[in-house]
């Protein structure tokens, strides 16, 4: 027998253990959203799926798979459920018994899913709809940001609680409660499973957003730990994104922010060493960069610029495009950059976008202009600032003071490739002022 | 529907001016009378400054009674509302005006039921 993740030797069904590996992927998350609607319930809903997934398992290498992969696993899953709750409600379970009226409820109503499967159209505007409702309510405000993370990569990346557990480097046990006691608040405060609409849609698709360019960023930079890069999170962030983009068409910073994630990835393979050394923007071998995604990347933040809704995720895009867009570091269009961070900097105003635009500012007007600029801001705590001011006075050729600042970044380096990276540059700078 | 408690947090010392109060109790005024029309109002209560409670402690088989507020602080609780409506977000919006209302910082907490 094929148990879950155990291929069998027959080559077929191996190819098939394959294939639901990818489904799970594809179908996990829309799934525990559709059921998270007919039972009321992400406790439900996440065990009844994984029960689908494992029944999968267990059938499709010999059956075959089904031509509605999603509509097999919801179905399945909901039956089982059923199944459950009735023998849980028989024995005076009142959650069981609020599960079951629940899904009642739904069907009375006409939403129930054996109803959407006989419209394949109308299953599928509902199944987006559920995917949106759950997407808003992992990201609800009332949720603390590490709470949220973690539901949106279990309830919809799928990723088991080990797996995110690993990616942020806390215990799994710490990672089991943050999902307990979020999952409890959602049910005990009642933060309602539905899409925002009208005035308060644009600030909660912001706080969405800003989970995938967390999931994003941790990935890509670790903020601690010895790897520089965690594929698995980046991949699942560009995956979220282009899930947003599809459920959201007429938003331009979902746009924006996929953008902007396939253009810092199209360098994955130049920015860093064999030995795992960082390798900085100017310095990175440009026939390294995936082609593909740049393409895909700038096709996006083309029809961004033709809708001319700009947001700060669609012009950090677009600043990426540039760089994308220069066959070498030296022929890089910095005047344009500066435009764009100085759109940048009055749609989303703060000190790192400032110091990210004084790194512009090095490159169009000389490193004493920058240097003016970065010396106004207020973040000492912050390792980047005090890295840029280093450079910038290493420009100038104050290498004493380069050398402190470059101290100071250190102390703030958050990985081990960082850290490396800072050393070299402190151990090559000119003796003497 | 569901009810919750919306406490009002403020800070100790002397009560502030009559003339900063006023529009205040006049913007309260109006956001409960929004309560009571919409049907979400269920009590609302302002509390007496923190150096009045008394706290009341079990120990064994006795009751120790001490003076001053439960929680040591430079805020407390001055007063709560407490509202029946459909779910978070809908608590959450009259919360967001209920501090904006008194300029105090407001905690929403779901009631058991």
């Amino acid at each position: 027998m094929t148990g879950p993740g155990s291929a069998s030797g027959d080559s077929a069904a191996g190819d098939t253990t394959e294939s639901i590996a990818r489904i799970y992927r594809r179908e996990y998350g829309r799934a525990v959203a559709v059921l998270v609607r007919v039972f009321g319930s992400i406790d439900i809903a996440e065990d009844a799926v994984q029960e689908a997934f494992t029944a999968a398992v267990q059938r499709w290498p010999s059956a075959g798979i089904p031509p509605s992969t999603a509509g097999w696993i919801i179905t399945t899953a909901r039956n089982r459920a059923i199944d459950r709750l009735r023998r849980d409600a028989a024995g005076e379970d009142k959650y069981a018994q609020a599960a079951l009226l629940h899904s009642r409820t739904g069907e009375a109503s006409g939403m129930a899913p054996q109803d959407l499967l006989l419209d394949e159209l109308a299953e599928e505007a509902e199944m987006r709809d559920d995917t949106l409702r759950l997407i808003f309510t992992c990201c609800h405000p009332a949720l603390g940001m590490p709470a949220r993370v973690a539901l949106t990569l279990r309830l919809l990346g799928g990723l088991t609680t080990a797996e995110i557990a690993r990616s942020f480097m806390v215990p799994e046990a710490t990672m089991a409660q943050r999902l307990v006691r979020a999952k409890a608040k959602i049910r005990d405060a009642r933060i309602p499973y539905r899409v925002p609409r009208g005035a308060e849609l644009p600030e909660r698709l912001t706080a969405v957003l800003a989970v995938v360019y967390l999931i994003f960023n941790e990935g890509y930079s670790a903020s601690s730990g010895e790897a520089l890069i965690r594929d698995d999170l980046c991949a699942e962030a560009v995956r979220l994104a282009r899930l947003l983009v599809s459920l959201m068409p007429d938003e331009p910073e979902a746009q924006g922010l996929l953008a902007l994630m396939l253009l810092i990835e199209s360098r994955r393979a130049a920015r860093m060493t064999a030995d795992g050394g960082l390798v900085l923007l100017p310095d990175q071998n440009r026939t390294l960069w995936d082609k593909e995604l740049i393409t895909e990347g700038q096709d996006i933040v083309r029809q961004c610029l033709r809708r001319n809704r700009p947001g700060p995720y669609q012009v950090q895009a677009a600043i990426n495009a540039v760089h994308s867009d220069s066959p070498s570091a030296e022929a890089t269009d910095w005047g344009q950059i500066l435009t764009l961070y100085d759109q940048l900097l009055q749609l989303a105003p703060g000190p790192v976008v400032a110091l990210n635009r004084a790194v512009a500012v090095a490159e169009v007007r000389g490193p004493a202009a920058a240097l003016g600029l970065v010396d106004g801001l207020d973040l000492a705590g912050y390792g980047l600032f005090h890295a840029v001011r280093a450079d910038l006075l290493r420009r100038l050729g104050r290498f004493r003071e380069a050398g402190a600042a470059y101290r100071d970044a250190l102390g703030l380096a958050g990985n081990a490739a960082e850290r490396r990276f800072l050393e070299g540059r402190l151990l090559g700078l000119p003796e003497g002022d | 529907m569901s009810q919750y408690l919306l406490s009002i947090y403020q800070p100790d010392g002397p009560a502030p001016s009559a003339e900063f109060l006023e529009p205040i109790m006049r913007d309260l005024d109006t956001l409960n009378q929004e309560m009571k029309a919409t049907g979400a109002w269920v009590f609302a209560a302002g509390l007496h400054p923190a150096d009045t409670a008394t706290v009341l402690r079990p120990k064994g088989d006795e009751v120790l009674i001490t003076d001053g507020p439960f929680t040591e602080g430079k805020e407390h609780l001055g007063g709560f509302t407490i509202i029946d409506v459909e779910d978070l977000d809908a608590a959450l919006d009259w919360g967001r005006r209920l501090a904006k209302a008194l300029t105090l910082p407001v905690e929403v907490r779901p009631f058991q039921h």
